[in-house]
Order: structure tokens, then C-alpha cells, then sequence
């Protein structure tokens, strides 16, 4: 635990599981702070001043999303949101608050500590920068082009809006609500079908093979996320 | 038609009519009427031909029923044409073909030809007139074409029996044309007509030759020509307007004229009507016949209230509304009744006062005149001998001539007072006794006998008490004085006092009424269920309007089928009444008795409709002595139904509520049960899940205390997991019957000995104390069951305490059973919870959460139960919770081996 080391509130209402999280973390090399309510989350956010929150939607006080929208009101700090299967609509909302990520219970270390990884990225490099490469795709978004293992691709502007999104957030889920509002504006934020029929056609276009998709993955019932890594 | 309308736009509202008549014309058949000024003109041959005519087109074209009396050229244009059979009904021993309504809607032709449409059914058929049935095959989609003569429209009828010397008793309402799509006239000249007749090529029943001879004069003839043509240049002129209308031609529209017709008791009043209608018509106007029931007419006889509710509904079968209202003046309440409508002109009968009372007071019709103002008012004149009112009805309970003898009586009385006081008092003095006797028969016998009793009263006075006495000779002029004094004020007080009576008596009748309905909608209020609702309707209706009642309501949903609620068991309806009620639910119109449809039926039946739909039909039997319901009483009577109607719904509604609501509790309890499982067997899966992945991932090294720390979550989170599968096991066989108790008798001490040190670890450094007297008797039990009860409820109580809070374990007999306590020191259990604890899944709610599963109060439940025992929770005086457990001693004896649960 070196005074350098970056600082993470669990909160999470089981001790057992609070335990485990502190022990791994710390190994991880993250400094540990804990809370068992969505009070006291909101108190140690102000006062350990957390570099990440891992919080769990199942609070016994406050609601999770709740916590979210609260942290967000003064705070930018990333939230990673941890929930069970039963619960895809509160994590879909959590996200559409401003969570950053989301984990579903029971999850394994590594997953975690990538999440934590993308999370703090974004944080550490919030000016973009214009080249992003991942595998073989390229997006050269100063000059608005992207080409697919060297060779030259043209999409529609709507397609490389869309893309422009995924890329500036890559690594992290974007719901479907996210990316209709910021790719078509908030008057079309239900219009589901939109957005799938473009990222069909996306796929077509940077996916080897546009049914089991590589790059632009789907998160079931939440939205979708672009590989980072 | 003075005012015209702006001409650039047409009146929205008639356009919306119009656009609404369109609508309707759509779904509905269309209807073309063949009219004829006169039998034999030709009007079933020029149906036929155009029949043909549509038969070349590929229309279905059916004769539904078509009359040719026999005369060849028309028999002949009937080949190629597919015939229905008429229906044979049996008639006072004739055999009547009549329409066969329900097989044309069976056959559904594109078109059928009906013959004769003013023509009147056999009773016993579904409506009384067949222009009733052509409606219901309209509805239903298929176009008609039919024939009629002028003679038949209602609003013609008096106009026609002026001309002819004959009242044709076959009327159609004027809608019924009015609403025909085409209207075709057929004309032949009055002469040709003549030849023909002479030529016998015009069917005359046979009885009356000469009667119809006399009906084919010249005059008649040209007249009855001239009115077909006017009628059907009317029409022409209509659908002019009509067409004007829609295109937005500027032209003179009708400047919303209405004509107001008051009527009155009178016979004349029908008269009155159809020359209303008959004005409104040619203003292309509606019109409204109105009554106004005024403190002088407010006890009718009932010869006049059935007229009146005849009068008005010939007002409304000629298309007009017909409208009721109470006023203290008839002339007053009509006037304002005009203004507020928007009427232009008003039609009145001529007076049918007598002379005398017309010059003191002026009749309603010099009133109405004088205050109607801006309105045009036309009198029509009257048939004297029709015109006397029937006269008003007396209240009295009493036959008249036991009254009038009654006051003779009182007459007698007051004079055997006066010959008493005669001693002591002035003659002149004994007026007053005589003032007395004609006030009281004036207030308790009616107008009639407090006349005789103010005449009688002179007479006697004259001859006993003024001298000479016993003679009506008088010797002193101031008692002639006296005697008119007597008898004026006799007769004006009995006026006034009989007056003030019959008003008092009407508004009692409304009041009751009111009282009525306010009575039956408070019945209504608290009826929850079906059988109260018809219990309420049956007992108001046969209170107010001495009628039984049925309610026919759907027998479940979308089913055709009535099922009968009557309150009175085991009555029930024939086929036929079925059938009536029926109609009138599918219909939403009332049916039966006293109404246009299926007269003949026992019943009337009025749909029971709401907002949302039809929700039943009420029926209401015939009076005993039958005869039609007062415009008051059938609204009094619809009032009831509409309030049946919604109190009906409530019931459906709240029924559809509970439903719901059982369904959603249902459902929020599964929910709630499936989330509990999954919450509790995922937390100890991810801490599993979380610790072991961080000891096999690759490139971190936890340090030993780390490592251990993860283990112990691990081994720790594992045996949670194992108790929630072995209690959610324990539960399912419980719930499925499948725990066998096997009784023995064991030590008590034994088993709490064994719960302790299965409880082991957990313990910890708890203090436990134990309370077992010496000397208890062994229990019957199942050992192993029961030391599964007691781990239970002693893990809860480590639970639900603080770490050092020392555990009571208490047990002694009380009766013949034997109890066992666990007690703790902790928070102690809400006091609405404590039976709630036992149910599955149900937790507590803490602050600071304690894992659990929510299973282990209610499994032990179970257990102790299957022992046939009971468990319940208390809190403790001092704060903590006590658990108590008893269990049968007597048990075991008579039941042992092996017993199962249930």
C-alpha cells in the first residue's frame, strides 16, 4: 500500500464479499476503502477521495442507481456497477446515469481488473488522440478515414459517426440510449431499430465475420462495446 | 326563413349530420321506396322491373315477399327471380303469409324486394309494423326496395282523411321515407286509374267494393297525386339542399328554424302533432312537442296520462323530440322553454276552457300569445267534441258520493254544536262554527263536499238559528249579509284549502319520486355483489311502480347466451321472453311490452347500457291491469335502469379488480421468492468465484495474509452455500410431504445437548445458559428432526444478538405439554412481524444485514408442526426474543412408529 498507489471504494453491503475484494485488490496493488450502504459510500467518496468505486446495485438503503446519479452530480469519478442477471434494467439505468462499466456477478479477477483498467484509461487520457488502432482496424479520425488490415474503407457518415462514438469510448459498454443520443440527438433515444440496422451494416463492412463479431461486441440486453485490447 | 346564414361556409353541424347519415347509409343497406298516390297504379310491376334490371346487373336479388293479387303482367315479371317463402301465422283462424324476417337475414341477398312497407304485421311477430323489419334488414347490410302508398305517411294521415272520408289506420313515420335512399314515383293518371279499375285490373277486396268505389272518385284521386308528387318534390328539394350543402353552395339555407308544439291532454293533441311535424317539415325544420304539467292539471285521470304518453310518442315516431316539463304556468314554461331552444314557432290547439273561465283569466293560448314575443305563434283549430278534457281526478281515497254525504255529516255535527252554544251566543257568532265545519271538509273531503257543506251550512243556519226560526224566511236584512258572507268565504276557503291539498298531493308525488330513486341508488351504494344488486332493483321497482322485475345478464364473456337473476328462485322466462330480452341486449334497444318491438311479450325490457357497453337487460313485468306507463313513470323507470347499469359494472369491475389484484400479489410474491434464491445462492458464488480466481491468476502474489484471507472466504462462503441447499431440500420435502417423523421417546436434555454441539464453532465464546427442571418426562420425538428445530433457532438467536448477549435455553411441562424456550438478548423481532417471521424467505429488516436465507423459522415450523406441535415468537419483557416451542406429551402413546406429516 504505497502512498502512490490508486485508491478504490468497494461498496457492497455482504462482508464476505467485501473481504475477498479487499484482499485481491490489495494484491492488485490498489489501495482498499470500504462501504457497506449507499450512505456511507456517499460520505467516502468525500472523504478517501477514491480514484475508482466498485458498487453494488443491491443496496440495503439507498437504490444504486440512486448513489449513481448522486455521485454524478459533483463527481467524475469512474463507477464500476456490479449486479446479478435478474437485474438488466437497473444496470442499463445505472449506465444511463453515468456508470462507467458494469460487471455481473460472479464475475473472475482478471475480468474486474480489465474493466478497472479501461475505466482508469479513459480517466488518465481525456484528450483523444486522433490515430486509434485495435487489431486490424485503424480509425484515422483526423482525416476520417478507416481502413480494415490496410486496405480502405467508406462508410456512411451515419456509420462513422457511430463508430467515431464507439472509439472515443472503446473498451467501455455504451447502452443503446448513449449512442442514439449522441449519434441521431435525444429525439430518436427509443428508436432501437436505428441503431441496429447501422451497426449491422458496420459490421458488414469491419467485421471478418460480421455473425460472430471481433471488434464490435454486444452486451446483451445493455448496448454495445468496442474492443480496446 | 328570414335570417340566412353566412353563405361562405357551411353550418359544421348539418355537415356533420350529413357526414354522419353517410356513414351510417355505408354499413347500412340502401333503401328505395316506389310510392304511389293510389292502389293500382303500378308500383309492385315497376319494383319488379327495376328488380330485373339489377338481377341483369349480377346483383343477388331475392323477392322476400311480393304481393301480386293474381294479376298476370305482374306474375310474370316474377319468373327468373328467386322467391323466399313467406311465413304462415296463424291468426283467428286464417293462415296470414307474412314477411319471413329472419330468413332474408339468414339468406343475406344483395337486395330483397319487400312489398307493402307500412303494411301491419300478425301479432306474435317480431315487430309490430313491417317498416320495422325493412330496418332491421337495412341494418344488416342488405339493400330493399319496397312500395308504399301516400296515403300511408303519418304526417299525411289527417290531410289524407280530410281529402277521403277514410282514416288509414297502416302509418309509417315519416323517417322511415325520409331516411330511404331513393325515392321513385309512380304515377298513372287519375283516368287511366279509373279504366283500370273498371277493367278489374285493380285488386278491391271484395267486402268493401264500395267503400274503395267511393275512394276512387276523381276529386280523391287528383288530390292524392297531388300530395305524392309534393312529397316527392320535396325530397328532390332536399337532396338539392343537401348536395348545396356539402359543396359549400352559396344558397338560402334553413336558418335553424324549430317548430314547439304544446299539447295537452286533449285528443286533438295528436292532430295537433302531425300538423306540427307537417309545418316543420315544409321549414325543412325539426320540431318538439312539449307538455307542461301545471299545479291545475297535476291529477290527471289516467285516460288522459295515456294519452298523453300516446301523443308524445307519436311525436317521436314522426321524428320530433318530445320533451316533459313541470311549470306553475303552461304558457310561462313554454315561452322559456322556446327561448332557450332556439324555437321560431310555436303551435298551439284552440282553448278547450269554458267561455267564462277563458274571459275572467284568458286562455293558455291568449297567455302564450301575449308572452311568446318574438315567435310566431299558429293556432290550430279543434274538434269540439273531442276537446273536453277528461277532466281532473280526485284525490280523496274515498268514492265521491261517501264523501259528499261525509260533509253532509260534518254539516249535521256543527249544528248540534250550535244549537248547544245557541244559549251563550249570538247568532252572527255561530258563522264561525259553520266557517269551521266548511274549512275542515274542505281540508279532509275535497273540493265537491266543502261546496255542499258552505251551501248546506246557510241553509241549516237560515233555518234553526236566525229567527223566525224553522222557516228560510229571514226578518232581518244584515242576515242576508251573513249568509253571503257564509258563502263566500265558505267557497273560497274550500277552493283554496282543496287547491293547496292537490298541490300538496303532487308534490308529494314527485317527492316520492326523488325518495324513490334516492332510496333505490343508496341500496344500490352498498350492494357488492350480484344477488343484492337484484335483491335492491326487484324490491325498489315493485315499491314504486308495483311491477316484479327480471335482470338477464351475459353468462360469461362474449357469450350470446342470458342467464336470469330473479329474486324470486326458481321463476323463470319461456323460450319466447328469452328471445325478447335477447334482442333487446343485442340490439341496446328496449323490447317488449309497450315498446315497438315484439309487443306481445309479457314483459318489458329495457337494455342496461353503460359508457363502456351493454352490461344486461332488466325486465319488468306487466301490471296486473294493464296499461301504458306515464311519461313520468317510464323515466322514473329508466332512471332506474341506468343506475342498475352502472351499479351492475361496478360489480363486474370490482370482480375484474380482485382478479388483478390476487394475480399481481401472486405474482410480486414469486418474484420476490425467485430474487431471494438468486440473491442468496449468488453471494457466497461470487465471493467463491472472486477469491479462488485471484489465488490461480498469473503474475500477482498475494502475500500469505492475503492468501489466507481469501481461503477462509472461500471455505467460509462454502458452507454457506451448503446449509442454504440443505435447508431450500429441507423445505421442498417438507412442502412435498416427504418428512417422516419417527417418534421415540427421548430425554429432553439429550436433544438439547446434541443441537449445542452441532451448533459447535459457531458458538464460540457465547455464554449459554440451560433451565431444565429434574425430573421431566420423556418426550415422544423425532431426535434428529427436533435437533434440527433447536440448531435453527439457536443459530437465529446468535444472529440476532450482540456477541457477548448471553442465550437462554429453558424447558418445562405446562399441561400435557411439554415447552421448550430459546431466548437472546437482541433486538427482538417488530412487534407485526412476529408471525411473519415464520413464513418462507421472510426476513427482518436490519440495518446492518445479516446473512441468512429466511428459511430456517419457517422449516422448523414445519418440523413442529409435523410433530403436532406449535411454535410461536415472543419479545422479551427486556428487550430480545424468545422462541417458544411445545410439543404434545401424549403424542407418542397413542400414535406410534412411523407418522406422517398430514
Amino acid at each position: 500500500m504505497s502512498e502512490s498507489s490508486l485508491r478504490v471504494l468497494v461498496v457492497d453491503d455482504e462482508r464476505p464479499i467485501r473481504r475477498f475484494l479487499r484482499a485481491s485488490l490489495t494484491a492488485h496493488g490498489y489501495s482498499v476503502f470500504e462501504a457497506s450502504t449507499g450512505r456511507e459510500a456517499l460520505t467516502a467518496v468525500l472523504s478517501d477521495r477514491p480514484d475508482l468505486i466498485i458498487l453494488d446495485l443491491g443496496l440495503p438503503d439507498i437504490n444504486g442507481i440512486e448513489v449513481v446519479r448522486q455521485l454524478r452530480e459533483w463527481s467524475r469519478v469512474p463507477i464500476l456497477v456490479l449486479s446479478v442477471r435478474e437485474e438488466e434494467s437497473t444496470k442499463v439505468a445505472a449506465l444511463d446515469v453515468g456508470a462507467d462499466d458494469y460487471l455481473t456477478k460472479p464475475f473472475g479477477m482478471a475480468e474486474l481488473m480489465a474493466r478497472i483498467r479501461v475505466a482508469l484509461r479513459h480517466v488518465e487520457q481525456p484528450t483523444e488522440q486522433p490515430l486509434f488502432e485495435v487489431g486490424e482496424l485503424r480509425v484515422d479520425r483526423a482525416r476520417r478515414q478507416v481502413s480494415m488490415a490496410g486496405s480502405a474503407i467508406v462508410l456512411t457518415p451515419t456509420e462513422y459517426d457511430l463508430l467515431r462514438i464507439l472509439v472515443q469510448h472503446a473498451g467501455k459498454v455504451l447502452t443503446h440510449r448513449q449512442l442514439l443520443r449522441q449519434v441521431w440527438g435525444t429525439a430518436y433515444e427509443l428508436e432501437t431499430h436505428l441503431l441496429q440496422v447501422n451497426i449491422s451494416n458496420l459490421r458488414r463492412k469491419i467485421e471478418p465475420d460480421p455473425s460472430r463479431p471481433t471488434y464490435v461486441v454486444t452486451e446483451v440486453g445493455v448496448g454495445y462495446r468496442l474492443r480496446a485490447e | 326563413m328570414s335570417e340566412r346564414l353566412s353563405p361562405q361556409r357551411p353550418d359544421p353541424d348539418q355537415l356533420l349530420s350529413r357526414v354522419q347519415a353517410d356513414m351510417r347509409q355505408k354499413a347500412r343497406g340502401r333503401l328505395k321506396i316506389f310510392l304511389g298516390y293510389a292502389a293500382g297504379v303500378g308500383k309492385t310491376y315497376a319494383m319488379l322491373e327495376a328488380a330485373h334490371q339489377r338481377l341483369a346487373a349480377g346483383v343477388d336479388v331475392v323477392a322476400a315477399c311480393v304481393e301480386t293479387h293474381g294479376r298476370a303482367e305482374t306474375e310474370s315479371l316474377l319468373v327468373g327471380l328467386e322467391m323466399l317463402p313467406c311465413k304462415q301465422v296463424e291468426y283467428r283462424g286464417h293462415l296470414l303469409p307474412e314477411l319471413d324476417l329472419d330468413a332474408v337475414l339468414a339468406r343475406r341477398p344483395g337486395l330483397a324486394l319487400i312489398d307493402e312497407l307500412a303494411h301491419t304485421n300478425a301479432p306474435g311477430l317480431r315487430h309490430p309494423k313491417r317498416y320495422q323489419d325493412v330496418e332491421e334488414i337495412l341494418a344488416a347490410g342488405i339493400d330493399v326496395y319496397t312500395t308504399l302508398n301516400i296515403q300511408h305517411v303519418e304526417s299525411l294521415n289527417d290531410v289524407v282523411s280530410q281529402i277521403t272520408d277514410v282514416r288509414v289506420r297502416e302509418t309509417i313515420p315519416d323517417r322511415a321515407i325520409d331516411e330511404a335512399t331513393d325515392l321513385e314515383l309512380v304515377d298513372l293518371p287519375p283516368d287511366e286509374l279509373q279504366n283500370r279499375l273498371q277493367e278489374g285490373k285493380v285488386y278491391v277486396p271484395e267486402q268493401s267494393a264500395y267503400a274503395i268505389r267511393h275512394f276512387f272518385r276523381t276529386g280523391n284521386l287528383t288530390a292524392l297525386r297531388e300530395l305524392a308528387m309534393r312529397r316527392a318534390a320535396q325530397r328532390v328539394d332536399e337532396q338539392m339542399r343537401a348536395y348545396m350543402q356539402v359543396r359549400s353552395i352559396p344558397g338560402p339555407w334553413p336558418a335553424g328554424e324549430h317548430v314547439l308544439v304544446c299539447v295537452s291532454p286533449s285528443p286533438q293533441s295528436e292532430r295537433l302533432v302531425r300538423s306540427g311535424r307537417r309545418l316543420a317539415g315544409e321549414l325543412n325544420a325539426g320540431f318538439t312537442a312539449l307538455y307542461v304539467t301545471s299545479p291545475d292539471q297535476l291529477r290527471l285521470a289516467e285516460a288522459d296520462q295515456d294519452r298523453i304518453a300516446r301523443t308524445l310518442h307519436v311525436a317521436e315516431e314522426l321524428g320530433g323530440h318530445a320533451v316533459t316539463l313541470a311549470g306553475r304556468s303552461v304558457a310561462e314554461t313554454a315561452v322559456d322553454y322556446a327561448r332557450q331552444h332556439n324555437v321560431t314557432k310555436i303551435v298551439v290547439g284552440r282553448s278547450a276552457e269554458p267561455r267564462w273561465r277563458r274571459l275572467l283569466r284568458g286562455s293558455v293560448v291568449d297567455q302564450i300569445v301575449e308572452a311568446a314575443g318574438p315567435f310566431d305563434v299558429y293556432v290550430i283549430g279543434g274538434d269540439d267534441a273531442l276537446n273536453r278534457p277528461a277532466g281532473v281526478e280526485q284525490w280523496r281515497p274515498h268514492p265521491p258520493w261517501q264523501r259528499y254525504l261525509q260533509a253532509v255529516l260534518f254539516v249535521l255535527l256543527g249544528s248540534l254544536l250550535s244549537s248547544v252554544m245557541h244559549r251563550f251566543l249570538a247568532p252572527t257568532n255561530l258563522v264561525m262554527i259553520y266557517l269551521l265545519v266548511v274549512v275542515l271538509a274542505a281540508l279532509y273531503l275535497g273540493r265537491g263536499p266543502a261546496v255542499l257543506a258552505a251551501i248546506l251550512s246557510v241553509l241549516v243556519f237560515d233555518f234553526f238559528f236566525v229567527p223566525p226560526y224553522l222557516t228560510l224566511a229571514v226578518s232581518q236584512v244584515e242576515y242576508v249579509f251573513t249568509f253571503m258572507g257564509l258563502l263566500i268565504v265558505g267557497l273560497l276557503i274550500s277552493n283554496l284549502t282543496a287547491r293547496v291539498q292537490e298541490q300538496f298531493e303532487a308534490t308529494r308525488s314527485r317527492e316520492r319520486d326523488t325518495t324513490a330513486l334516492y332510496a333505490f341508488s343508496r341500496d344500490l351504494a352498498v350492494a357488492a355483489d350480484m344477488e343484492s344488486i337484484v335483491r335492491a332493483v326487484s324490491a325498489n321497482v315493485s315499491q314504486t311502480l308495483g311491477r316484479d322485475v327480471a335482470i338477464l345478464l351475459p353468462a360469461g364473456k362474449g357469450e350470446p347466451a342470458l342467464d336470469l337473476h330473479t329474486p324470486a328462485p326458481g321463476s323463470t322466462l319461456d323460450e319466447h321472453e328469452m328471445a325478447v330480452a335477447t334482442w333487446a341486449f343485442d340490439h341496446g334497444q328496449p323490447a317488449g311490452r309497450g315498446t315497438d318491438t315484439l309487443p306481445a311479450a309479457g314483459l318489458r325490457y329495457l337494455p342496461l347500457i353503460t359508457a363502456r357497453g351493454k352490461v344486461g337487460v332488466l325486465g319488468v313485468w306487466a301490471a296486473e291491469t294493464p296499461r301504458y306507463l306515464t311519461p313520468d313513470q317510464r323515466r322514473l323507470l329508466e332512471a332506474f335502469a341506468s343506475l342498475t347499469a352502472v351499479a351492475i359494472e361496478r360489480v363486474y369491475l370490482v370482480e375484474a379488480a380482485g382478479q388483478v389484484q390476487l394475480l399481481e400479489a401472486a405474482d410480486k410474491l414469486q418474484s420476490a421468492l425467485l430474487n431471494s434464491i438468486s440473491h442468496d445462492l449468488r453471494t457466497p458464488l461470487v465471493s467463491i468465484t472472486g477469491a479462488l480466481s485471484t489465488l490461480l491468476e498469473k503474475g500477482v502474489e498475494p502475500d500469505d495474509e492475503a492468501r489466507r484471507i481469501l481461503l477462509e472466504t472461500a471455505a467460509e462462503e462454502a458452507g454457506r452455500l451448503n446449509r442454504l441447499v440443505g435447508n431450500l431440500l429441507d423445505m421442498t420435502r417438507l412442502e412435498a410431504g416427504a418428512v417422516k417423523v419417527k417418534l421415540e421417546l427421548r430425554d429432553v436434555q439429550d436433544v438439547i445437548g446434541a443441537a449445542l454441539r452441532q451448533v459447535g464453532e459457531r458458538l464460540g465464546e457465547r455464554p449459554v445458559e440451560i433451565d431444565i427442571p429434574a425430573g421431566l418426562p420423556l418426550v415422544p420425538l423425532d431426535f434428529a428432526l427436533m435437533v434440527h428445530v433447536l440448531v435453527n433457532l439457536i443459530d437465529n438467536a446468535l444472529k440476532y444478538s450482540a456477541p457477548a448477549a448471553p442465550i437462554l435455553i429453558r424447558a418445562h411441562t405446562s399441561g400435557d405439554e411439554i415447552v421448550l424456550d430459546v431466548a437472546d438478548h437482541g433486538t427482538g423481532i417488530p412487534s407485526e412481524d412476529l408471525v411473519r417471521v415464520f413464513e418462507k424467505f421472510y426476513r427482518v429488516q436490519r440495518p446492518e444485514s445479516v446473512t441468512g436465507t429466511g428459511l430456517g423459522l419457517s422449516i422448523s415450523k414445519g418440523l413442529v408442526e409435523a410433530h403436532h406441535g406449535q411454535i410461536v415468537a415472543k419479545n422479551r419483557p427486556g428487550g430480545g426474543t424468545i422462541v417458544t416451542v411445545a410439543l404434545p406429551l401424549a403424542g407418542g402413546k397413542e400414535q406410534e412408529g412411523e407418522l406422517e406429516r398430514e
